[in-house]
C-alpha cells in the first residue's frame, strides 16, 4: 500500500526508494557481495515452466516428502530405537502392566501421552504412503507421455532409484514401532531372506543379528531409516532436480510449442506462487486426512510376539505386490539339490519381481536401441501416438496390479463369499493372460483413438446438426477446427520402422535383424499424423 | 516449423542429429516430415475478468487478503486446542479430539495459505504465456573441446595413462581398500553359528507342553476334541532369548478322533490318544500358521495361504510351502500332563541353504 501512495507522489523519473524496498536491496546487496547470488536469481528467477496437471504429480511426491521430513523429525524427539523389554505403564490401559520393547512403548506414548504426537505419526504415516503413490503415479506420467526420452533417461533412472528409496524408507518405518504387524513383516523378509542360495542364512543372521528376532534389528533399521536412506534420498532428490532445471521441463503439443522452446510461466512470480501455494495445499490434506483417519493403529495389534498373527495382515500397499508375489507362487517348488535346500518358492518370486524391476529401470534404454531415436525429445507425446509403448505400459500396469490384488487375496475370498483356492487360481491365470489381454486392448485403443484424431484433425467435430440438401439426402454439418485447435492433434512425430542396411563390409549383423524385427513390431500400425495436403485434396468431401 | 530458427546451432532435436561427426548407423529411425501442417504459433490472449473489471480485481485482492487472514485463524485455533483439549491420561476420547481439533487448525491454516496462494497467481498476478528458447543439451563444439582439453591436460600433466606402474598399483589399492570395512560386518552377529541355532529348539525330552501365554501345562484330558492349543516349551519362561526361542518353538496343540488321523508307522507314538502337536510356524517363509478349521482339520497360514492338513501329518495341500509342518512327538508324564517325547526331528520354519 505504501508503494502505491510513495510512487504517486514522487514525480521525478527515478522512484525515490521505499523503506520496504531500501531494506530489501541492502539485504540483496549483502548477499551478492559475498555469495554472486544475483548471477543464480538472473539466470533461473525468471525460467519458464508450462503448466499441466500431470506435470504436479512429482510436486506431489516433493512436497508430501518435506511432510515426512518435518514430521519424522518431531517423532525422533520422543521415539526410542531400542528393543530391550519394559513393562508398559502409559495412559492406554488396554496394554497396561504388559512386557513390551522400548520402541512399541515410546510409539504408544508418542500417540496417548504426547499432545500431537498421534497427529504427527498419522501425518507421517499418511505422508509417506502419498509421497510413494504420488511417485508411482508420476513414473506412469512419465511413462507414458515418453518424457523419459533423450536426453532424460539418466534422470528416469535417478528417479527409479528414488522409488526404491521410498519404499525402503517405507518398510524400514513401518518396522520400527515393533508391535505385532510389523514383526510379522519382518518375519516374512526374514523367512525370505534365509531361502537366497548360498548366502542366505547368513545374511539374515548378520542383519538381525543373531537369531530372529533379536534385539538389534530395530536400532539398525533405525539408523537406515533416519540417516543413511534418507541422506541417499535426499542427494537423488537433488540431482533429479538440477537434471530437470538443466533439461528443462517437457511441455505437450500445442500451438506456438515446438521441440525449441519452453511455453508457461515464469518461476518469478507465477510459477513459486502456484507451487509454493500447492506445498500448502499438499500438506493442508495430509494434516486434514491425518485428524479424522487413523493409520496404523498399533495399540490395537500389541507388541511382537512370535506365536500370534491376526488374519487379514496386510503390508503398507506399496509392499503389496511382493507380497503378492510370495502368494501366487506355484505349489510344491522347493528341492534338495547337491546337499543343499533350494527354496524356489521364494527364489522364484524374488527373480520375478526383479525382473520386472529392473525392466522399467532400463526401459527407455531398451526403447531408444529398438527405435535407433537418438534426437533430442522435449515435446510430451500423447499415449496414443505411441500405441506400442502404451501397450507395453497396459501390460505392466496389469502384471503389477494383479500381483497387488493377490496380495489381498485372503480378503477378496472373504469378501465376495469365495474360496481362496478359486481366488489364488484366478490370480495366477492372471498374472500370466492379463498383461497380453492388456496390451492387446491397449493397442486397439491407441490405433482406433489415432484414428479419430486424424478424423477431426481433417473433418472437424461432428456437430449434432443435420441438413437436408436439395437431392432429399440428409447430411451432417462437420464444424471444422480451427488451426490452434489442429495444431494439438497433428504434432506428433511420425517414425518408420528401421530399414536393415549393410554395414561397410556389406554384411547385415544378427544384431540389426533383431533390431529390424523389433523397430517394425514398434512402429509398424503407428497412424501418421494429418496433413495439410490430406486437408485441402479431402474438402468438398463432405 | 519451429518458430525461432534463428539460432545458428542446429536446435535442439529438431532435425534428424546431423552434426554428430558420427557416421549415421543403420540404427538412426526414419521420422517423416512431408506435408505437415504449420505450427499456427501462439493462439490470441484471451484477458481474465480481473484484468477487465478493477472491481473484480479489488474483489480478487481481497479474497486473497481474506483467505490468508483465515489462515492465522487457523493456526490461532491449533494453540488453542492444544492447550485447552489436553490428553486425559486413560481417556481414549480426549486423544481424539485433541488429535482431531489441533490436525483441524493446522490443516486449515495451510490450506489457507496455499489456496491464497494459487488464487492470487491465477487471477492477480500478470496472466500470459512466457517462451523460452531451449538449447540443446550438449555443450557447444568450444566448450567440449575445451573439456576434452581439460582431461588432457590433467593426463599429460600427472603421467597417468603413460606411468602405468602408479597408475594400476593405485587402482590395485583402491580396489582392496574397502575389503575391512567389508570384514567389520562380520560383528554384526555374534559368533556362534546360525546353522546350528536354526536346527535346534527348546523342546527335548519330558518338556512339558505349557499354555501360550499362561505357562500352565496341559492335561490330556482337557484337550477335547475340535479345541486347539498354542503351546510354549516349559523351559522358555524366563529366558534371556525368550523371543527367539518361542519364534523356533511355538507349536499348535489339537485332538483328532484316532480314526481321523493318518499316522505313519514310524509316527506311530508320536501322538497321545488323537492328541497331536505340529509347529506353528509356516515352512514357507515362517508366518504363524494360526488358523485352524475345525471340520477339515486344515491349518491355514494367514500370510500367504499355504493350507496344512493335520489328519496327514501336516501334508501341504495348498499354497507356496512345500515341506509339512514337523510333527512334535508327545506322551503324557506321571501326574497326566502332556510332555514332548523328544524334540522336533528336522528343523522349523522356512528353509534355509544349510537346511538338508
Amino acid at each position: 500500500m505504501t508503494t502505491a501512495q510513495d510512487t504517486t507522489t514522487t514525480k521525478s523519473p527515478v522512484a525515490a526508494p521505499t523503506r520496504g524496498s531500501r531494506f530489501t536491496g541492502a539485504v540483496a546487496n549483502y548477499l551478492d557481495e559475498r555469495t554472486s547470488i544475483s548471477g543464480i536469481t538472473k539466470e533461473l528467477g525468471r525460467k519458464i515452466f508450462p503448466d499441466h496437471w500431470s506435470f504436479m504429480l512429482g510436486e506431489v511426491a516433493l512436497y508430501s516428502f518435506i511432510a515426512i521430513l518435518l514430521s519424522g523429525t518431531f517423532l525422533t524427539f520422543f521415539f526410542e530405537p531400542t528393543m530391550t523389554q519394559v513393562h508398559y505403564e502409559g495412559s492406554y490401559v488396554g496394554l497396561k502392566g504388559i512386557e513390551m520393547s522400548a520402541a512399541y512403548a515410546s510409539t504408544l506414548d508418542i500417540s496417548f501421552d504426547i499432545r500431537g504426537g498421534l497427529l504427527m505419526r498419522q501425518v507421517h504415516h499418511w505422508a509417506a504412503l502419498l509421497f510413494v503413490a504420488a511417485i508411482g503415479l508420476h513414473m506412469l506420467r512419465v511413462f507414458f507421455n515418453g518424457s523419459f526420452k533423450k536426453p532424460r533417461e539418466l534422470n528416469w533412472v535417478i528417479g527409479f532409484v528414488l522409488f526404491i528409496l521410498a519404499m525402503g524408507e517405507g518398510f524400514t518405518g513401518y518396522s520400527l514401532p515393533d508391535d505385532l504387524l510389523s514383526g510379522n513383516g519382518l518375519r516374512i523378509i526374514d523367512g525370505m531372506v534365509k531361502g537366497i542360495p548360498l548366502a542366505g542364512t547368513w545374511i539374515s543372521y548378520l542383519l538381525f543379528g543373531g537369531e530372529f528376532p533379536g534385539t538389534a534389528i530395530v536400532p539398525r533399521l533405525y539408523s537406515l531409516h533416519i540417516l543413511l536412506l534418507p541422506a541417499i534420498l535426499v542427494a537423488a532428490l537433488g540431482l533429479h532436480l538440477l537434471l530437470m532445471v538443466i533439461n528443462k521441463h517437457t511441455q505437450y503439443a500445442g500451438p506456438g510449442r515446438t521441440n525449441d522452446n519452453v511455453v508457461g510461466v515464469p518461476i518469478m512470480p507465477n510459477f513459486a506462487a502456484k507451487a509454493g501455494g500447492f506445498f500448502f495445499v499438499v500438506f493442508g490434506v495430509i494434516v486434514l486426512i491425518s485428524s479424522f483417519f487413523t493409520i496404523n493403529p498399533i495399540w490395537n495389534y500389541g507388541p511382537y510376539d512370535p506365536s500370534p498373527i491376526s488374519a487379514g495382515t496386510q503390508p503398507d500397499w506399496y509392499i503389496g505386490f511382493a507380497d503378492g508375489g510370495l502368494r501366487l507362487v506355484p505349489p510344491g517348488l522347493e528341492f534338495v539339490l547337491w546337499g543343499h535346500t533350494w527354496s524356489f518358492n521364494i527364489i522364484l518370486p524374488l527373480i520375478v519381481l526383479g525382473l520386472f524391476i529392473v525392466l522399467v529401470a532400463i526401459y527407455p534404454f531398451l526403447e531408444a536401441w529398438i527405435t535407433g531415436d537418438k534426437r533430442e525429445h522435449h515435446i510430451t507425446e500423447r499415449p496414443r501416438n505411441a500405441p506400442t509403448r502404451t501397450a507395453i505400459g497396459a501390460a505392466g500396469v496389469t502384471f503389477y496390479a494383479v500381483l497387488w490384488a493377490a496380495a489381498a487375496s485372503d480378503i477378496l475370498a472373504t469378501h465376495f463369499h469365495l474360496t481362496i483356492e478359486a481366488v489364488t487360481h484366478s490370480l495366477q491365470a492372471l498374472l500370466i493372460l492379463g498383461p497380453i489381454i492388456a496390451y492387446l486392448i491397449a493397442k486397439r485403443v491407441c490405433l482406433a483413438l489415432q484414428k479419430k484424431d486424424r478424423e477431426i484433425a481433417l473433418h472437424g467435430y461432428e456437430s449434432g446438426r443435420m441438413i437436408r440438401l436439395p437431392g432429399g439426402e440428409y447430411h451432417e454439418v462437420h464444424q471444422p477446427l480451427d488451426d490452434y485447435e489442429r495444431w494439438r492433434l497433428v504434432d506428433y512425430v511420425d517414425y518408420k520402422p528401421l530399414m536393415i542396411r549393410p554395414d561397410a563390409r556389406g554384411r547385415i549383423s544378427p544384431v540389426q535383424r533383431v533390431r529390424a524385427v523389433l523397430s517394425r513390431w514398434f512402429f509398424e500400425d503407428r497412424i501418421s499424423p494429418a496433413t495439410r495436403a490430406e486437408l485441402e485434396s479431402g474438402e468438398g468431401h463432405h | 516449423m519451429a518458430q525461432h530458427d534463428g539460432d545458428k546451432a542446429t536446435a535442439a532435436g529438431s532435425e534428424l542429429e546431423a552434426v554428430s561427426p558420427r557416421t549415421v548407423s543403420t540404427g538412426t529411425a526414419v521420422a517423416t516430415t512431408g506435408g505437415a501442417f504449420e505450427n499456427p504459433g501462439m493462439p490470441p490472449h484471451s484477458p481474465r475478468a480481473t484484468d477487465l473489471d478493477p472491481r473484480k480485481d479489488k474483489t480478487a485482492e481481497r479474497r486473497v487478503g481474506l483467505l490468508f487472514l483465515f489462515s492465522i485463524v487457523g493456526s490461532v485455533f491449533a494453540i488453542v486446542a492444544y492447550i485447552i483439549f489436553p490428553i486425559v491420561p486413560g481417556d481414549l476420547s480426549s486423544v481424539r479430539v485433541n488429535n482431531m481439533l489441533l490436525g483441524v487448525g493446522i490443516s486449515v491454516a495451510l490450506l489457507a495459505i496455499g489456496l491464497g496462494a494459487i488464487y492470487w497467481a491465477k487471477n492477480l498476478m500478470k496472466d500470459g504465456e512466457w517462451e523460452e528458447h531451449r538449447h540443446p543439451t550438449r555443450g557447444s563444439e568450444d566448450t567440449r573441446a575445451a573439456a576434452v582439453e581439460v582431461f588432457t591436460l590433467g593426463n599429460e600433466e600427472s603421467g597417468f595413462g603413460r606411468r602405468s606402474l602408479i597408475r594400476n598399483s593405485l587402482i590395485g589399492a583402491l580396489v582392496v581398500s574397502p575389503l575391512p570395512a567389508v570384514v567389520m560386518f562380520r560383528d554384526l552377529a555374534p559368533a556362534a553359528d546360525p546353522v546350528a541355532l536354526l536346527k535346534e529348539t527348546l523342546w527335548e525330552k519330558d518338556v512339558r507342553l505349557m499354555r501360550d501365554p499362561a505357562n500352565t501345562p496341559v492335561k490330556a484330558s482337557e484337550v477335547t476334541l475340535g479345541s486347539v492349543f498354542q503351546i510354549i516349551p516349559e523351559n522358555l519362561a524366563g529366558r534371556e532369548d525368550f523371543l527367539e526361542q518361542k519364534a523356533k518353538a511355538a507349536v499348535l496343540l489339537m485332538r483328532l478322533k484316532p480314526e481321523d488321523l493318518h499316522v505313519s508307522p514310524e509316527r506311530a507314538d508320536w501322538n497321545y490318544q488323537g492328541i497331536v502337536a505340529y509347529s506353528k510356524i509356516c515352512t514357507h517363509v515362517g508366518c504363524p500358521v494360526a488358523l485352524a478349521e475345525q471340520h477339515t482339520h486344515h491349518l491355514l497360514c494367514p500370510c500367504h495361504q499355504s493350507q496344512f492338513d493335520i489328519s496327514h501329518e501336516a501334508k501341504v495341500i495348498f499354497g507356496p510351502a512345500k515341506r509339512p509342518l514337523p510333527q512334535l512327538p508327545i506322551t503324557v508324564d506321571a501326574q497326566g500332563y502332556l510332555v514332548a517325547r523328544s524334540g522336533f526331528h528336522e528343523p522349523v520354519g522356512p528353509s534355509f541353504w544349510e537346511r538338508s
